[in-house]
């Protein structure tokens, strides 16, 4: 469907804002108490059982901290696509959005070996409430991950053809908060003992 | 600058299966919700009939036995509230008339909107495939506590309890993704010359509510994807001997489950203010106060949700908290029906149907929120909880909500919906055939309730001290009642469908109001308006003196007023 | 349809390199064994990473002021969810009561945790 199909009302701003950047902040709002409640949850249980410090001493700091380096560093190509973009760059701020893209991989790909080194050792969904909790959180935030870089493909995809460059900037927005979300993961999950 | 989207007349698939326009998929969700209506009311007809008379024979079903009972009340609580409350209230009104009440042409993402009646519909098949599945559908009751509803072996429903779960998980990405599509139109999308005092109260209301709700759900949506894992991959999230806590899931259901009342409340009452004003040509009295108060109350309804566990085994400091919150949240709410009640105060009142509607809905939510006193109170609810005097008081709220204000806002709209008017005479006898049963029904269940009747008991006869006998008589006249409530549905079913084809053709503004929906076609074209409208005024402009009508329309511009 | 810059881009290279150093004081912090260390190297980095980000990256600054209230607003949604909860689950025994399976889970958590259930 082409630009030119947009309905009237998507082109409206009586905000200011453009509708794409908008529905963007109200994902990441609904996104915040989505996991912050999942984040309640787990801190509750944590700081009541203290005893989990032992499970938590078995994760892989290594991993968590080199993923926390791979999402920063995915999160700088995504702004750096939008600075590409906000120059009307489309082809340059679709590699751009395309590295961020394999940042994401990167990540999974890591989480992947980091997983199978903790099954491998016996730390399972069901090990007990820290693993629960664990694979639970780490999970939902890499299908966040995944959705992401399924939908990073798809924008760069137009970028490259100079169409809905405005997306650009929005997708680097939902990127950041799924780089957020995983700041506090990594001290929650890897660091706290 | 108008988008002239040139292409053939679409097919059928095309037109009513596949479309993007917002009011094709109102539709598409006003139908299913009444369809599930249909379903959710033939389970109370059921059940009610097994309390009314016990043990007998049910016509159009067979015997009710305690495993079947359990899930047909969790299925009409669950069916009522998410697959015909929310989706009639919120996506079907929502989506007919948020694009058309603000001026635009369709909602700002219309390919969004698709996927979110899609999700829903899927929503609802994954619910009604938990019918057909080994050991039926969830038997946990609608608000889930584990472990019951994370053991198969004690809920009895282990498939049913995880299809549930995965249909209520569907249903709230389906409201996520349409409500923030809702919200971005009407913030963005508006008429030149609509500022934010001139939105109609129903859209503020649908946009609030979609506020609430998407802040609520997310910690349920956290819970569930906990209870779906200690459904299916042995975890303990909720399990004590295995460091997890069964109050946990209670707190984050009801974190979301209190909140979720105002988010179906709210629309109801935009609905009943839309029409109140029209049919009093009276402006709704303080606009702004409405809204302040209505902030009031969507923030409120964050901090009071423990009062659903005051038995449950809280803190006994939180319920103090909890109590007096409850009892706060009682004021703005009460407020905005003062309001309306003052708006209507020296109005000219026409009662059509529509406005009867809404005058019930007053009435009947007044008494709904009295009762709520006595609950929202921890010290009257010991003995109160989960007994028929709570279903009674919720009822006195939902029935209003789901069923009194949809119908206004039904009989309202239907002219803009569909370019015919129903048929009065009918329109009134199934409101009282409607009004009148449905205060019989409730009304003897608050006296069961108040002598200790308990909730969700299929057969007091099992329970010596239970079963109270000389209580009979009021357990069956409410189910004989509920069951004129149900014929009289048969005359709204039929004034709905005939007048599709046989009823009066509507004009453009029928109703003469002044929003502006009324300012085009019935129903609206592809677009809704030739020519996109501008605003010069609010949306209550009635009674004014001195001309040739007693009301102006938002997008009439001054110059051409008649003199 | 393109963009009207609304933001000044910083030096992203910069902030990313801010970052990456944060990063690593906070593997190097955990490494410590005073508790204070640990919790404000993990979390102080964190909140610090995080408001960058925020900043830098998504120009939440720059952004109309409802949007970054809007967000401290579900953040304080969760607060309250945490504290009205927590008296609930954290606790193990009150005035009156105690959580007796919470008690007898301190060996059986730690020993489930080594066994492939």
């Amino acid at each position: 469907m082409s630009a030119s199909a947009k309905p009237i009302s998507n082109t409206r701003s009586v905000t200011g804002i453009p509708t794409a950047r908008l529905i963007t902040w109200w994902v990441i709002a609904s996104e915040i108490v989505i996991f912050g409640g999942l984040l309640a949850s787990y801190i509750m249980h944590r700081i009541a059982h203290p005893e989990w410090a032992e499970s938590a001493s078995h994760t892989l700091t290594w991993a968590g901290a080199l993923n926390t380096f791979v999402l920063l560093t995915s999160s700088l190509f995504a702004v750096l696509a939008h600075k590409a973009a906000d120059a009307h760059d489309g082809p340059k701020a679709a590699k751009l959005l395309r590295l961020t893209a394999l940042g994401g991989l990167i990540f999974l790909c890591i989480k992947g070996y980091e997983w199978t080194l903790d099954i491998r050792e016996g730390f399972v969904l069901s090990s007990g409430g820290f693993w629960s909790f664990y694979y639970t959180l780490a999970g939902l935030h890499g299908l966040h991950v995944l959705a992401g870089m399924i939908i990073l493909l798809i924008v760069a995809a137009d970028a490259a053809k100079n169409q809905e460059l405005q997306r650009v900037e929005c997708i680097g927005l939902y990127w950041h908060f799924v780089d957020i979300v995983w700041i506090f993961l990594f001290p929650l999950l890897y660091i706290a003992r | 600058m108008s988008t002239e989207v040139q292409h053939a007349e679409p097919g059928f698939f095309r037109k009513y299966l596949w479309s993007t326009d917002h009011k094709i998929i109102a539709m598409q969700y006003l139908f299913t919700g009444m369809a599930m209506a249909l379903i959710g009311g033939y389970f109370a007809y059921v059940f009610r009939m097994q309390l009314g008379f016990p043990n007998q024979h049910v016509p159009g079903y067979g015997i009710v036995t305690p495993g079947k009972y359990n899930a047909l009340v969790t299925m009409h609580g669950s069916i009522m509230i998410f697959w015909v409350a929310m989706p009639v209230l919120i996506a079907a009104f929502g989506n007919f008339l948020i694009p058309l009440m603000v001026g635009c042409d369709d909602m700002a993402f219309p390919r969004i909107n698709r996927l979110s009646y899609q999700i829903f519909l899927l929503s609802a098949l994954v619910l009604l495939s938990s019918f057909l599945v080994k050991g039926g559908p969830f038997g946990g009751a609608w608000t889930a506590y584990p472990p019951l509803s994370a053991s198969g072996a004690y809920n009895l429903t282990p498939i049913g309890a995880t299809l549930w779960l995965l249909a209520v998980a569907l249903e709230f990405v389906a409201f996520l993704l349409g409500g923030i599509n809702f919200t971005v139109t009407a913030m963005n999308s508006r008429a030149p010359g609509m500022k934010m005092y001139d939105i109609p109260i129903l859209i503020w209301m649908i946009i609030l509510a979609n506020i609430v709700f998407m802040a609520s759900a997310g910690p349920l949506i956290a819970g569930a994807v906990m209870l779906l894992f200690d459904q299916t991959m042995s975890t303990g999230f909720y399990d004590p001997t295995r460091g997890g806590d069964p109050l946990l899931w209670q707190h984050l259901f009801w974190f979301f489950g209190h909140p979720e009342v105002y988010v179906v409340l709210l629309p109801a009452m935009g609905i009943v203010a839309e029409i109140i004003a029209v049919f009093a040509r009276k402006k709704i009295f303080g606009y702004k106060t409405v809204l302040y108060t209505t902030w009031a109350v969507g923030f409120l309804s964050f901090v009071v949700w423990a009062h659903h566990q005051f038995v449950a085994g809280i803190d006994p400091r939180m319920a103090n908290i909890f109590s007096i919150t409850t009892l706060m949240i009682s004021i703005p709410v009460t407020e905005m029906v003062f309001l309306y009640i003052a708006t209507l105060y020296g109005g000219s009142i026409h009662l059509d149907t529509p406005m009867l509607w809404a005058l019930a809905f007053i009435a009947e939510f007044m008494i709904g929120g009295v009762t709520g006193i006595f609950l929202g109170s921890s010290g009257t609810d010991i003995y109160l909880h989960d007994t028929y005097f709570l279903i009674a008081h919720f009822h006195y709220t939902f029935v209003p909500i789901a069923i009194i204000a949809v119908f206004a806002g039904l009989t309202f709209w239907y002219p803009k919906m569909f370019g015919r008017m129903l048929n009065e005479t009918l329109g009134k006898i199934h409101f009282w055939g409607t009004v009148i049963p449905f205060n019989v029904i409730f009304i003897p269940l608050f006296i069961t309730g108040i002598a200790g009747d308990q909730r969700r008991i299929y057969n007091y006869a099992q329970f010596a001290e239970q079963s109270r006998p000389w209580l009979q008589h009021l357990r069956t006249t409410s189910t004989i009642a509920l069951l004129f409530m149900l014929a009289f549905q048969l005359v709204f079913l039929f004034n709905f469908f005939w007048s599709l084809r046989h009823g009066k053709t509507a004009g453009a503004n029928p109703w003469r109001s002044t929003t502006l929906e009324w300012a085009t076609l019935s129903p609206p074209p592809h677009g809704n308006f030739a020519e996109m409208p501008t605003v010069y005024r609010g949306p209550y402009e009635y009674g004014l003196a001195g001309r040739a009508d007693d009301f102006l329309p938002q997008n009439v511009p001054d110059r051409a007023v008649g003199d | 349809m393109t963009t009207e810059a609304h933001v000044q881009h910083p030096n992203y290279v910069k902030v990313w390199a801010i970052l990456v150093a944060l990063l690593i004081v906070s593997v190097l912090g955990s490494m410590s064994h005073i508790r204070e260390v640990v919790l404000i190297a993990a979390f102080g980095v964190a909140l610090v990473k995080a408001y960058m980000v925020a900043k830098n990256f998504m120009h939440v600054n720059v952004e109309k002021r409802w949007v970054p209230y809007l967000l401290i607003m579900c953040l304080l949604f969760v607060a309250i969810l945490f504290a009205g909860v927590a008296p609930d689950v954290m606790k193990h025994s009150g005035l009156h009561w105690t959580k007796n399976p919470a008690d007898q889970s301190v060996p059986s958590a730690a020993g489930a945790a080594t066994k492939n259930e």
